[in-house]
Formats: structure tokens, sequence, C-alpha cells
């Protein structure tokens, strides 16, 4: 039996037709007997006292069931998690589902009503009145930190949440920032804002709880199947074993669904009041109000170095917007890339701080790339900006920085150890494909001719860390999470293998990626392998999919209990071939006598063997099926080079990208269609962030970009071809050398754009323009730029 | 969301939809696509009674000439306008313009007179009405009326047509041998206007003999660029005289500040768009 080398291969995806047909188990598609709707009334100011607030008239609505608020449930409510208490002082303020005295945002859950029909909720919510007593809006960063500033929790004392640093002399892991920078030849400063963005999933959210059953089962449209159980169980009060949680199909998160949401909770409470399954599910606008919003960052930055181009040190700042209540990782998304602002350099100063502070507007919580993103975006920015200071090409200041391929494995000034890398390699490929130096030249020409289109080339050299996590990390750094990740094979009795998985997918496509892995570990075919995920019952155990991690965890727990099955097998094998185990070895899907190519037996043989179990060795159990727990020792280590063409229109302000090449080491690749999905989505949502989304509150706190009109998500018409290509240098802590490649694309884009942007409009004096980039903002930096060709 | 409840009529003829308009009253609102209606009424910004709707009366669909004047059916959907030898023919500013409406999918259920009479100053198709000087034909309980596109448009998403009336047709006047452009800017692909112009020129001996600039989302309606206009009648067709006149294509404008952009970009980007839509309009390089 010859068996075709699965990993590696460009198979389409196995779970493609049903998900884009949408003939699915969607959430909103699930309809049980007696199934009643929920509709959630949700707070239209940003900061009020409740001072009245009956839902008793909407019970005289047609199709009502049942209406509840805060008040109503305060004592059985409880309060939505935050798993990560970045520091032992941080504030903690408690988050009702429901709010109870106070509203702390627009969209925050104030009432629910129960009916018969969706529609017949929505109505009936008119018929609930409240009474609001307005507070004082917080919405800014900077003014919400400053003496006498309005609290968002007047009982917490303070908004600022926590402070967390990180210093490389206090850690041993390099020298004192301050000294560095004071005797740096050369410091650049700058604040730069990472605007907030919306995750804006295309599944809304949408939840099913059914307590009708003896296990209470709970289906949602989210990325953290157990994780909401294991929270509802400890929150709620209800035993863990009485509790099922099914991620059925989900369409897409993006971070946006690692979350333990109050309509999780809130359908919970009406299941239980009404003793009757209940659904509920988002509108748009509903989502974009009250799912979490992403980045919101204010950076503040110092980079020191000498003349000749070498970093010396990095002092970096930030305000963190945690939004009115933490969400479940909201204090520690700016921290997961607090240990990466030094991206591939080896500077040998670095000094990091950041302040949490509550405002009155949405959770802020992670968003594809969560922390990492930034930290790239504030050191490729900087290193653009030293360029232009001390005349030099930013990628020969770039090389003559960064870690060489010979100086793996390295550890940088944060104290990650980076295990291997080429960023030699992957910049030479991505030069040659961009046509670098005919680019440089074209835009000297069109500077020369005062052309009223400029040329722009951006640079983006970027690392960042996949595979959360290594569990003992997690512990020290407060995280109140494991990082492991579980996997089950079973061997039927035809020869057909079951995965069962603790990640859970939303897109990622791990049914495909999954049976590929397996194929190959079990020398069995593609079709013959069935993943299984997202439901507590089928795979109890998992800490599901987020943080790139899916691959570089998940995969690895999948090739250890394949390695288990194999080794369970061979006893069986040697029986089957009547030699000694020693003997038997296995490759290609078959156990054979070594030495001897004729006469193996196959899984599928052993597997009809153990089944009816008539001819076993002594004391062998009849069981092939093997489980794995695999928790990584190491993060992984993507990198890789963006390059960026922008042309730049200098009277309307408008950036459109001529070409745009990604040269990236995710390390061993299992299925090249898949990577490039995810690298394309990656780079669009990146692109996203340079130049055209942005979610705005007003000063009251309205949120001005309530719908897909005003937000301005970019669809493929302003999207750039891309020229996808890659660079292999395995990752070195991982069985199959897989890096990750979740989020790649995200983190590394956004400040390819904007280098772009601003190396167009340098000749107009221009050093930074804010993201989005928007043609008005271009426009405005060029007339305060002061300069013209 | 879902809409409030509503009630739907369908009727067959004019005569029918504008009885059934008088019957519901001023609550009932007509359904001409429902490309701008419907998420009103999902984000339930608007409750109306009654939805008439005009799709199923097959004389309001196509293009048709009538003498010097190309007559389109007020349920004529953009898609088809798009595809139209007539407007390619005699108003290709209109087909310019309607290829940029919105995304395909909205192209194939939208319609020219339901563009129009919902009257957005961010549309794009008002300001070509405006610029083509088409004229509105409409039917209500007292008969039929024709209202130039001048008077057509009032205030923003508002129209001159009465609560019983119905827009029957957009009458344009046909045109021979004028350039046209239809100059678009939005933040993405598929959204509303931050501004566009829509320009028609007529040349003559190597002058600009007549030019109707008409300027989309510069004010709570669309407007002429009368300014501009006065200033290209009789130059020489070529690049300074344009962009002189372009530069006062913000005159007597009052554009919006809002979420995308401000008033004083908008007055500095019409009058670059301005310059762009006559040059390629008029035929003249480098302006």
């Amino acid at each position: 039996m010859t068996v075709t080398a699965e990993v590696g291969a460009a198979r389409t995806r196995k779970e493609d037709a049903r998900l884009i047909e949408g003939r699915t188990t969607w959430t909103e598609n699930i309809t049980l007997p007696g199934m009643l709707h929920l509709a959630i009334l949700r707070s239209p100011v940003a900061h009020a006292r409740i001072t009245h607030l009956d839902t008793a008239p909407a019970l005289r609505e047609p199709g009502v069931v049942a209406a509840f608020c805060g008040r109503d449930v305060a004592e059985v409510q409880g309060s939505l998690p935050c798993a990560w208490p970045v520091t032992a002082e941080m504030l903690a303020p408690p988050h009702p589902p429901l709010a109870v005295d106070e509203v702390r945002h627009v969209g925050e859950a104030v009432a629910v009503v129960v009916a018969r029909d969706r529609a017949s909720a929505q109505d009936a919510l008119a018929a609930v009145e409240v009474d609001y007593e307005p507070l004082p809006a917080v919405v800014d960063l900077e003014a919400a930190l400053a003496e006498g500033a309005p609290l968002v929790h007047a009982d917490q004392g303070s908004n600022r949440a926590y402070t967390w640093i990180f210093d490389s002399a206090q850690a041993g892991t390099g020298g004192d920032a301050d000294a560095a920078l004071a005797d740096a030849e050369v410091v650049i400063r700058r604040r730069y804002r990472q605007q907030r963005l919306i995750p804006a999933f295309m599944e809304p959210r949408s939840v099913v709880v059914d307590p009708t059953g003896e296990q209470l089962t709970v289906w949602s449209s989210t990325q953290i199947p157990h994780i909401l159980r294991f929270f509802m169980a400890l929150i709620l009060g209800i035993p863990e074993h009485k509790v099922r949680v099914i991620a059925p199909d989900v369409g897409g998160g993006f971070g946006g669904k690692l979350q333990v949401v109050a309509e999780e909770f809130i359908a919970f409470l009406a299941a239980q009041r009404t003793g009757k399954p209940v659904k509920y599910t988002e509108s748009r606008s509903e989502s974009l109000m009250s799912a979490h919003h992403g980045r919101d960052q204010i950076q503040y930055a110092e980079l020191g170095a000498r003349r000749d181009g070498t970093v010396t040190a990095l002092k970096v700042h930030l305000l963190a917007n945690m939004g009115a209540y933490l969400g479940i990782i909201t204090p520690g998304t700016p921290l997961l890339g607090a240990l990466m602002y030094n991206g591939i350099y080896k500077f040998p100063a670095y000094h990091f701080e950041c302040e949490g502070v509550f405002t009155t507007t949405v959770t802020v919580d992670a968003y594809r790339g969560a922390g990492r993103p930034e930290a790239t975006y504030l050191i490729e920015r900087l290193m653009d900006e030293l360029a232009d200071e001390l005349h030099m090409d930013p990628l020969d200041l770039r090389r003559r920085n960064w870690i060489g391929h010979g100086e793996f494995p390295y550890t940088t000034v944060s104290g990650m150890r980076y295990d291997s890398g080429n960023y030699e390699a992957a910049t030479d490929r991505a030069m040659e494909l961009f046509g670098y130096e005919e680019l440089r030249k074209e835009q000297a020409a069109r500077r020369g001719s005062g052309d009223r289109v400029q040329l722009g080339l951006g640079v983006s050299t970027y690392t960042e860390a996949c595979g959360w996590a290594p569990s003992r990390i997690l512990g020290q750094i407060r995280y109140a999470g494991g990082g492991w990740e579980a996997a089950t094979v079973r061997v039927l009795p035809t020869g057909k293998v079951e995965v069962v998985t603790g990640t859970s997918p939303h897109g990622q496509g791990h049914d495909t990626a999954w049976s590929q892995i397996a194929a190959d570990q079990l020398g069995v075919a593609f079709e013959d392998v069935e993943v299984l995920h997202g439901d507590t019952r089928i795979a109890p155990h998992g800490w599901d999919t987020y943080g790139s991690r899916s691959a570089a965890v998940g995969a690895a727990a999948v090739v250890q209990a394949c390695q288990r099955v194999v080794e369970k097998t061979k006893p069986i094998a040697a029986h089957l071939l009547e030699c000694d185990v020693g003997d038997v070895e296995f490759s290609e899907g078959t156990f054979r006598v070594r030495g001897t190519p004729e006469g193996g037996k196959t899984l599928a043989d052993c597997a009809l063997a153990v089944f009816v179990a008539h001819d076993l060795p002594p004391g062998v159990e009849p069981d092939l099926d093997a489980e794995a727990v695999y928790d990584p020792v190491n993060f992984s280590f993507p990198h890789g080079t963006h390059l960026c063409a922008t042309e730049v229109d200098t009277e309307t302000g408008r950036v459109s990208i001529r070409s745009y090449v990604c040269v990236d080491d995710v390390g061993k690749v299992v299925n090249p269609l898949i990577v490039e999905g995810q690298i394309h989505g990656g780079v669009a949502q990146g692109i996203a962030q340079a130049l055209f989304e942005e979610a705005v509150y007003d000063e009251d706190g309205n949120l001005l970009t309530g719908t897909f009109v005003d937000y301005t998500p970019p669809t493929a018409a302003d999207l750039p071809e891309l020229v996808v290509d890659r660079t292999e240098t395995p990752a070195l802590d991982h069985p199959l050398g897989i890096k990750g490649v979740g989020e790649t694309g995200t983190i590394a884009s956004t400040p390819a754009v904007v280098n772009a942007v601003v190396d167009a409009l340098r000749p107009y004096g221009v050093h930074d323009v804010p993201m989005p980039c928007t043609p008005e903002r271009v426009w405005r930096a060029i007339r305060e730029g002061g300069k013209r060709l | 969301m879902i809409p409030l409840s509503f009630g739907y009529t369908p009727p067959s003829t004019v005569d029918d939809a504008v009885r059934a308009l008088a019957d519901a009253g001023e609550d009932a609102k007509v359904l001409a696509g429902g490309q701008s209606l419907v998420p009103v009424l999902r984000l339930r910004l608007a409750a109306p009674s009654v939805l008439v709707d005009l799709g199923g009366i097959a004389p309001l669909r196509g293009v048709r000439e009538e003498g010097d004047e190309l007559v389109l059916g007020a349920m004529t959907r953009h898609a088809d306008v798009l595809h139209d030898p007539l407007v390619a023919r005699y108003a290709p500013l209109l087909a310019q313009a309607t290829a940029l409406v919105a995304d395909r999918q909205t192209r194939y259920l939208g319609t020219v007179g339901g563009s129009l009479s919902h009257a957005d100053p961010a549309g794009d198709l008002p300001a070509v009405a405006l610029a083509l000087d088409a004229t509105m034909e409409a039917v209500g309980p007292d008969g039929a009326r024709r209202i130039p596109a001048a008077d057509f448009f009032v205030d923003y998403l508002t129209t001159a047509l009465a609560p019983g009336e119905v827009l029957v047709a957009i009458r344009v006047p046909k045109r021979d041998g004028w350039g046209t452009r239809y100059e678009k800017f939005s933040r993405v692909a598929q959204s509303w206007a931050l501004v566009g112009v829509a320009a028609a020129v007529r040349r003559d001996n190597g002058g600009i003999a007549e030019a109707r600039v008409a300027l989309t989302n510069m004010g709570s309606t669309p407007l002429r660029a009368r300014a501009v206009e006065e200033a290209l009648t009789g130059v020489p067709a070529s690049a300074d005289p344009l962009t002189a006149a372009a530069e006062r294509a913000a005159e007597g404008t009052r554009p919006p500040t809002d979420v995308f952009a401000s008033a004083e970009y908008r007055t500095h980007l019409v009058t670059v768009l301005t310059r762009r839509a006559l040059a390629a309009a008029g035929g003249v390089h480098a302006a």
C-alpha cells in the first residue's frame, strides 16, 4: 500500500460545502420543541443611573411569556468572568450580565422579554418602562486618567484598572532603558493611536439554552465551548457535569467570540425562569454595539540608536482602553504583545509599561492578533522613522539590527526564546518578488517630476508569538487558565478513524487539516478520518481556539495521540504477524516484520482483530484508541517580510495599494490552501485597520459607527491582489515543525501599509498619518507637513 | 432586526397603486425595490402602516424613446439601466453613475425611481437627474403631472411628491454629442459618495459651448454647480479654464460634516472631482 503524503497537500476543505451552503448547524438554525425567543432592551445612553424600570407592561403584549430586568435576577445572575487579573492590585468591578442600578455603556443589556416568537419579543421591548438619570460619559483615554475625571465605577475610586511593568534591567534580560536612551545618539519619540476596531465576524452571536433535559444544553456561536462550560458551572452554580456546551458550526470569531458573554447568561436565566428552551440571536446593530471591540490603545514610545543605525533601547508606555467592564482577557490583551515589542531585533534595553483604563464604552478584548499587532505596528513604524532620521534604507536598517540566521536560538531583551527563524531568506525573497529596487527608482522619478500621485514603499519584517501557550508561563503571568490541548483518536472496527479535538474551529478548517495529519500518521485515507469537536460531551477536554494555537498546540496533540495508537497497535500486529514486537515496523500505513516487505497488516486489519478479540496476545486489551494532552514547552515564532507599494493621490488623499508581497515563514505547512486563506484574510483585516476601519464614540459615548455603513469594512473591491510566498524554517519545539498562521497576516500588514503611506509623503514633511489613513487624514497630513514638491 | 408589523398591498396597475395609497392614508409608503426602505424598516426608523409595492406593475419597467426624450419607467432596475442601449446612446452619464450605485446585489433589486424618490443627497442618481435636466412624471389622485428635477428635490430625503403620488417615469432629454462623466468618491467601494460630481459638456469648435454640472452630497439636496457652469460657457476646452471653473464648485454649497469626512474636506474635494469630471467629459488632458 502506497500512501500519499497528506501533510503539505493543497486539499480543498471538506467542511466548505456545508458551511458555504448554510445547510448546517448554525446556532440560529436550531429549533427545539416549545422554544421561546428573547429580545434584549439595551441602554441608549453611555452612563446613567436607572431610576425607574418596570417590565410588567411588556407582559401584557401579545405572545410575551416572561420579562425581567437586572434587579429581578441580581442575586442569581453572577458576574461575568475576567480570567486574567494581571496584577494583584487590579481593579475588577462586578460585571453583571444585566445592569442592575447603573448602565456604563451604550448597548448594555437592561431588560429582557421572552416571547413565543422573535418579532413579538422585539415588539414588546417598547412597553418596558425605563428612566435614566444621566451620569458623565468617560470616553477619552488620557482625560479618563486626569485628576478629578468622572469615574466609570464610582466605588472603585479610579479609572485606572492596573499598571503593569516589564523592565529588562529588573528582569535580568537586558540593560536599563532610561540609561541607554540618555546615552543614545538619536532618539525617536512618537505617540501612536491604535484605533478601536470591531471584530465583525460574519455570523452574529447566537445562543440556545435547553433546560428540559437531564443536562442543561447550551448551543452557542462561540470560540470557547470548554471555557464557557467551566464558567457557567463556576459562576451560575450549575454542577459542571450537568452542563453540556455545544459550539456547532461557527461563522467566524476573530477573537470576538473568545468571550463569555452576557447574552449566554441571560439566555440561561430566561430558560431557567420559563422552563423552556430559549433562543437569542443578535442583530448586526446589537453586535456592533455590544460584542467586545478590539485594540484601542495610545502608545508613547522612545527608540534610541547610534548614528550608525544600531538600536540601543526601546521604551513603551501604553494606555489601554478596557471599556466599562473587564471581559475574559481584557486586562491581558495589551500585554500579549508586551514581550514582542522588540520584534526581530536584538537591542539590549527595554522598558514597557501599560495602564488599563476604564471608559464608558463596550468592553475591549481580543481581536485577531491581540496585543501583537499593536507591538508590531509600533516597532515597525519606529524603525521606518529611525531610517528616515538617519537617511538609511529601511531594509538596511533592519538588517543591521535583526537576529541573524546563525544566531538562533536567541533569547531576546524580553526574555523570549526564539527557537528558529531566517529573516534574511524571507526578506530576500520578498524583495525579489516585489521588485524593490525598481520601485525605489520609480519613486524617485515621481518625486522628481512632482507627480500628483506619489509612490510609497512600506516594510514590515515581523515576528509574533503563536501557540498559546505553555501552561507554566500562563501561570507566571497570572492567567487563570491553562494552555495545553487534548486529542483522542478512535479506531473503528472497519479501520475508519475518528479524531476528537479540544480545539473549536470557527472557519479555520480543522476538519481538513486534522484529517490530513491523522491520515499520514496512521496510514489511512484522508476520507476515512472524521474530525469531531465543539461539543463538551464528545470532546470533554480542551482549551478551544484562539491565539493561533490550534495547529501549534492542538495538532501536536493529534500527532501524539496517533503515535500512541500506532504503539498500541504494534503488539497486536506482532501477534498477527507472528513475530516479536521489537521486530514490527510501521510505515505508510502498514505494520511489517522488519526487513520483510511482503505480508504486512494494516491498521484496519488490526482494528478488526481487536473488535472481535478472538485471538489477542495475553494481557492486551481489545482497544486501539488513544488520548494525548500536549502542553507546549515554548511559544512558536512565525515571521516574515511584507512589502507594500501604495499610490497616494496627493490631491484627494486617496491611498491605493498597488502591490503587496508577503513572504511568511509559518514553519511546516499542513495545507497550503488553508495557510494562504489565513494569510489573505489576515492581511485584509490588517489593511482594514491601516486604511478603513474605526469604531468611533462621540464625546457623550454614543457609538457613531453602529452599522456597517458607518464602520466601512472593506470588501474585495477595496483590496489588492496579494503575492503570497513562503519560506519554511520548522519550529523546533513542535512535533511537525508547525508555527501557526491564524494571526500573522493581521499582525504583519498594518505597519507595512502605513509605512508605505508615510513613505509616499515624506517629501511633504509628513512623519505620520493616524489610522485609519482615510483620504481626509492623508490630505490633512500633507497640508500640515508644510512642504511642497 | 425585524421591522414592526405592516400591511402589504401589491397593486397591478398605477391606478390601483394610487387608490391603495389613498385608502391607506398618511402612514402608507411606496415600496420600489426596497434597497433603502427595507433597512430603514429593519432599524425601526420608520413604521409605515402599509407598503404599496410597485414591483408588480409591468408598465413601470423598461426604457423607451418618446420624441426627444428617453422615458425610464420608475421601476426599471439599476441593472437594466446599466445595460440599456438607449441609455448608453443618449444618456451615458446615467449609465456611468448607475454602475457605481451600491453593489451588484443592490443594483439587481433597486430601481431608478426608488432611488430618486428616496432623495438621499448622498445617492448618485439625484445629481445625475439634475445634470441631465430630467423631468419626473408622477400620478396622484388628481391625475398626472410633471415635475422638473430642479423642483423635485426639496430637502433631505424629501421630494415634491405629494403623499398620495407615485413617481411613474423619469424623462431625460436625449443628448447627442455631449461628453459626460460621473466622478464618485467614497470611503469604500460599496458605500455612499462622500462627494460626487456629475458633469455633461458639449464642445463646439475647440471651445465649451455648454456645461452642466451637479453635485452629490454637498448639501441637503443634490445641487447644480451654477458658478462652474457659468465660468465654463464659451471658454476654450483646455486645462487652465477648466481648472479655474472647477475652483468654484463649492460656491453656494453647504456640505455636511459626518463620521466619514468634514465639510472642510468636502469643500476641497469637490473642486478636485469637478476638475477631473470636466476634464473627462470635455476630453481635456492634464487638467
